[in-house]
């Protein structure tokens, strides 16, 4: 078992006895459950536009070359910067360039979970840079040092009172704990940031490339404010967030917003594709945009898996897996939790790392029910099961498969098998629930169903 | 060899294995093509006429906590502001040049900040008001399009608490797919570098889900329409 | 409208014929009340599901090979179980797909059934004469209904027992958290999922939780007994088959 799979369930085990936070995050999810289901029914017809999402963003991700090639040649004729970064830290160093070319002295930044994929924060404070938050969600749990806890909310697992204490200790400032009066204190101390900031980073929800812009979704304006006052715009995105066409918005804007946070469109939907352009007021003078692969064209190259990439980072199946509500995104433990981050971080950073992520799953199918380009979430997780089973099978559980092959194909066998299981009944009875209890992870928690003394083969013989 | 060109050349390396397309449900028909163009047949309805039309704007207007008015003249849009002026307490406003503020913004007879001229952005962000027009009211949302070329830039329409959009009639368009057409044919190839489609005032819900106004970008919205 | 008497090869799966034959003996009263010939085949014992959920597809194929071998004639194969339908109809295809077995598998698929997508679906069935006086909850194994489209059938079948009162608890179509292997390799996350289940539906007032798959029923009642719950589980077909 890797480290990582040690640590999750160990941090598995306590976020599920913490009945609190998981009260916290039930709440949270059902709220917006019930918002979800009315915003779809709204829709003529959601399950129709699920398979036009699907099919747009195959073509997308299977014309792959011809599409970001326009993108980043449209962006670049109008003056946009366009790089490419095949790892993490070619992505870091590019930015942490950019911005030292620039002077500049401190960066403000709006919600993008490709710069947590990179550490990109850490590469930048570690050359002296201040990297200020501005998304309310992320400026939080920058206060507490954490990681997000979801990718669309950042800080579901905190109570007011806890973000109140935080503000007190972090900021100096905390009137009370009443959501309205904390969110203006963020919203005093960004706008200083906002006004001085020489560099503005942002990711990105969709590239467009008939028209070599890039897409941004968010609700509270920190994004357009990070693309409007600093002087230097940097965009930094993975290179399967493509859209073929403009239009295509229609489709996906109003389905990101229903699937993602149950409101039928985003508070700002905004495209960009330029710096500030001839006879424009304001906006950037320079304007990057940061192309990554980081394993993504691995990915890429396994036909069966490829569909992953379709992936908008809508979180809607966070919201809807059993296993995310009760354990929390932080225990995943890398930067794309829920069905999706189990499915993919495999491919970004190595299977036998992370199998344990696929394992850890009742394979509902809630998750690739809710998709919105329908990503067949639950069958990747038993391609990553038997894949990672082909690469470095278990003796122990290759041994434990053919014996249960040699009684299931032998009747016989079976039948001495639940005689067998009746008789040892009353002595399971005294090691249950102790440390000799061989099925003592089922024990723990739950009772064993009796064995009864006659199964259904022998009722069906007996009638004979 | 540059980094794009490593890059394109594992996609296409990558791409020589074939992913068969999503398989849609039984017995359903195929999709018009592109996929994505028949996207009116599956968004919410929007109703036929521009009655329709404005009703839906209104009400989705409500539903996001902004204000809209619908006016029949400029005097009476003049005296909306006027109005509004009064209420929220302005001090200091800024817009842009445009037909519509040039005829209406003058009756606010308060200092005014012109982002179309060069501008500090502190004294932007110190006005109680940002006075825009837009490319387009979206019924379907309760949208309001508008681009950097011509709203006066990125800044005028998010920095200011309160964002006060004047808009005419024949902008209304019924849905995301007719505005996205109404782009290519306003500006062809020529695409302002910002077009933000702001459906309500600025608002999150990162604290315990519930939801506040005026995060970063405005408190208000108010679009008056004549 | 009955169909005309079929023989209908009924799979009772490895976990319900060793800890829950009430479950099998009762479907075949039903299959036999509507005047089906019932077939069980001595050695058709397992679908092979664990090994393949573990990913160790290669140590499936034998016991899912054997079992294509046993079905091969079948004229309608009813499995009961949602888990282990959605193993055959579903995932047989995906485990042989380029191998020698893989039209044989696609086809014994479409003559397979779980019990109640069989009588409703299949064989135009809802009214079985029976009677359950009691206030139930349905809970929709996760395979059935995602796998195999089951919401309706189970309700419908339901609906017509006499004295019979059904409500729906709020979380009916949230996963139980039995998941197989799962819930002995994560027992912490199975057990918490396993509670929401528990508490939504004593939340129902009902004195029964009915489901369609047994592994479900296993889990919930392990929990019920340790808790002390006064709510009984039971099978689906075990209703249907009182009369």
């Amino acid at each position: 078992m890797s480290s990582y799979a040690t640590k999750f369930s160990r941090d598995a085990r306590r976020v599920t006895s913490d009945r609190r936070l998981r009260q916290t995050i039930r709440t949270a999810l059902h709220n917006y459950e019930i918002a979800r289901d009315r915003h779809q029914t709204a829709f003529r017809d959601w399950q129709t536009a699920r398979q036009a999402a699907a099919e747009t963003k195959w073509e997308a991700i299977n014309l792959l070359p011809q599409h970001l090639a326009e993108f980043a040649d449209k962006l670049a004729v109008r003056g946009t910067k366009v790089h490419w970064a095949s790892t993490a830290k070619q992505a870091s160093d590019i930015i942490v360039g950019i911005v030292q070319a620039r002077g500049a002295r401190s960066i403000i930044k709006s919600k993008a979970m490709t710069a947590e994929e990179i550490h990109l924060n850490g590469a930048l404070e570690n050359v002296g840079y201040e990297v200020v938050e501005s998304d309310l969600g992320e400026f939080i749990v920058q206060l507490r040092h954490e990681a997000p806890f979801h990718i669309v909310f950042p800080s579901m697992h905190l109570t007011r009172g806890e973000i109140k204490d935080l503000f007190q200790s972090a900021l100096g400032d905390a009137p009370s704990d009443d959501p309205e009066a904390l969110t203006m204190v963020a919203r005093r101390v960004l706008r200083k940031k906002y006004l001085t900031a020489d560099v503005g980073i942002t990711g990105a929800n969709f590239a467009i490339a008939e028209t070599g812009m890039i897409s941004i979704t968010e609700n509270e304006g920190n994004a357009r404010l990070t693309a409007a006052l600093p002087k230097t715009m940097v965009t930094l995105l993975g290179i399967e967030k493509i859209l073929p066409r403009m239009a295509d918005l229609a489709l996906f804007l109003p389905m990101l917003a229903t699937a993602g946070a149950g409101q039928p469109m985003t508070g700002y939907n905004t495209l960009y594709g330029g710096p500030r352009q001839y006879g424009e007021c304001d906006g950037p003078e320079e304007f990057h945009v940061v192309l990554l692969d980081n394993h993504r064209t691995e990915l890429l190259a396994d036909p069966q898996q490829r569909d992953a990439l379709h992936c908008i980072r809508c979180g809607a199946c966070l919201n809807v897996c059993p296993i995310f509500r009760n354990i929390g995104g932080h225990t995943y433990n890398t930067t794309y939790s829920g069905p999706i981050g189990s499915v993919i971080t495999p491919h970004l950073r190595g299977l036998q790392d992370w199998k344990h992520l696929s394992a850890a799953s009742s394979l509902c199918g809630a998750c690739t029910e809710a998709c919105p380009v329908k990503i067949n979430l639950h069958h990747h997780l038993l391609h990553n099961r038997r894949n990672a089973v082909k690469l470095k099978p278990s003796a122990r559980e290759q041994f434990g498969y053919d014996m249960f092959t040699s009684v299931m194909n032998h009747p016989f066998v079976w039948w001495l098998g639940k005689k067998t299981g009746w008789l040892l009944q009353p002595l399971h009875n005294i090691v249950k629930r102790s440390p000799l209890d061989p099925v003592r992870a089922w024990t723990k928690t739950r009772d064993l169903p009796p064995v009864p003394r006659h199964s259904f083969k022998d009722w069906w013989r007996k009638r004979k | 060899m540059s980094e794009r060109d490593n890059i394109l050349g594992r996609i296409r390396e990558a791409l020589k294995a074939k992913a068969p397309r999503p398989s849609p449900r039984d017995g359903a028909a195929p999709l018009p093509q592109p996929p994505a163009g028949g996207a009116r047949q599956w968004l919410p309805p929007v109703g036929r006429n521009f009655k329709d039309w404005v009703e839906l704007f209104g009400k989705n207007a409500a539903e996001l906590k902004a204000d809209f008015l619908l006016v029949s003249s400029s005097d009476e849009m003049r005296q909306a502001l006027v109005s509004l002026r009064d209420a929220e307490r302005w001090k200091s406003a800024a817009c842009h040049s445009g037909l519509l503020p040039d005829a209406i913004c003058p009756v606010l007879g308060i200092p005014m900040v012109h982002t179309d001229k060069h501008y500090d952005v502190h004294m932007l962000e110190a006005c109680d008001v940002g006075i825009t027009e837009c490319d387009a009211l979206i019924a379907q949302t309760g949208s309001v399009m508008l681009s950097s070329r011509r709203a006066g830039g990125r800044a005028l329409s998010i920095l200011p608490p309160h964002h006060v959009v004047l808009a005419r009639r024949d902008q209304l368009v019924a849905d995301l797919p007719a505005a996205f057409e109404l782009l290519k044919t306003e500006y062809g190839d020529n695409l302002p570098s910002m077009i933000s489609f702001i459906t309500g005032p600025s608002r999150t819900g990162d604290i315990e889900r519930i939801l506040v106004l005026g995060a970063h970008g405005p408190k208000k919205l108010t679009v008056l329409c004549v | 409208m009955h169909a005309e008497r079929m023989t209908v090869t009924l799979f009772i799966p490895c976990f319900v014929d060793a800890l829950f034959p009430h479950a099998g003996i009762s479907m075949v009263q039903v299959l036999e009340r509507l005047g089906h010939q019932v077939v069980c085949p001595k050695a058709l014992v397992c679908c092979g599901q664990p090994a393949f959920n573990s990913g160790y597809w290669d140590e499936a194929r034998p016991i899912a090979t054997r079992t294509l071998e046993i079905l091969k004639d079948a004229e309608a194969i009813v499995i009961g179980s949602g888990s282990c339908g959605a193993m055959v109809k579903k995932f047989y295809p995906e485990l042989f797909s380029g191998t020698k077995h893989a039209q044989l598998a696609g086809q014994i698929a479409s003559r397979t059934w779980e019990f109640s997508d069989f009588l409703v679906s299949k064989l135009g069935v809802t009214d079985l004469d029976a009677r359950f006086p009691a206030k139930v909850t349905f809970h929709d194994g996760c395979h059935g209904l995602r796998e195999l489209g089951i919401k309706t059938a189970p309700r419908a079948l339901l609906a017509e027992v006499r004295d019979l009162v059904l409500v729906e608890m709020a979380e009916a179509e949230t996963c139980c958290g039995f998941g197989g292997t799962f819930a002995t390799k994560f027992p912490m996350i199975s057990t918490a999922m396993g509670e929401a289940k528990c508490a939504s539906a004593i939340e129902t007032g009902a004195e029964y939780i009915v489901s369609n798959d047994s592994s479900c029923l296993m889990q919930i009642q392990g929990l019920l007994s340790r808790q002390g719950g006064k709510i009984k589980t039971i099978h689906l077909a075990e209703v249907l088959a009182q009369q």
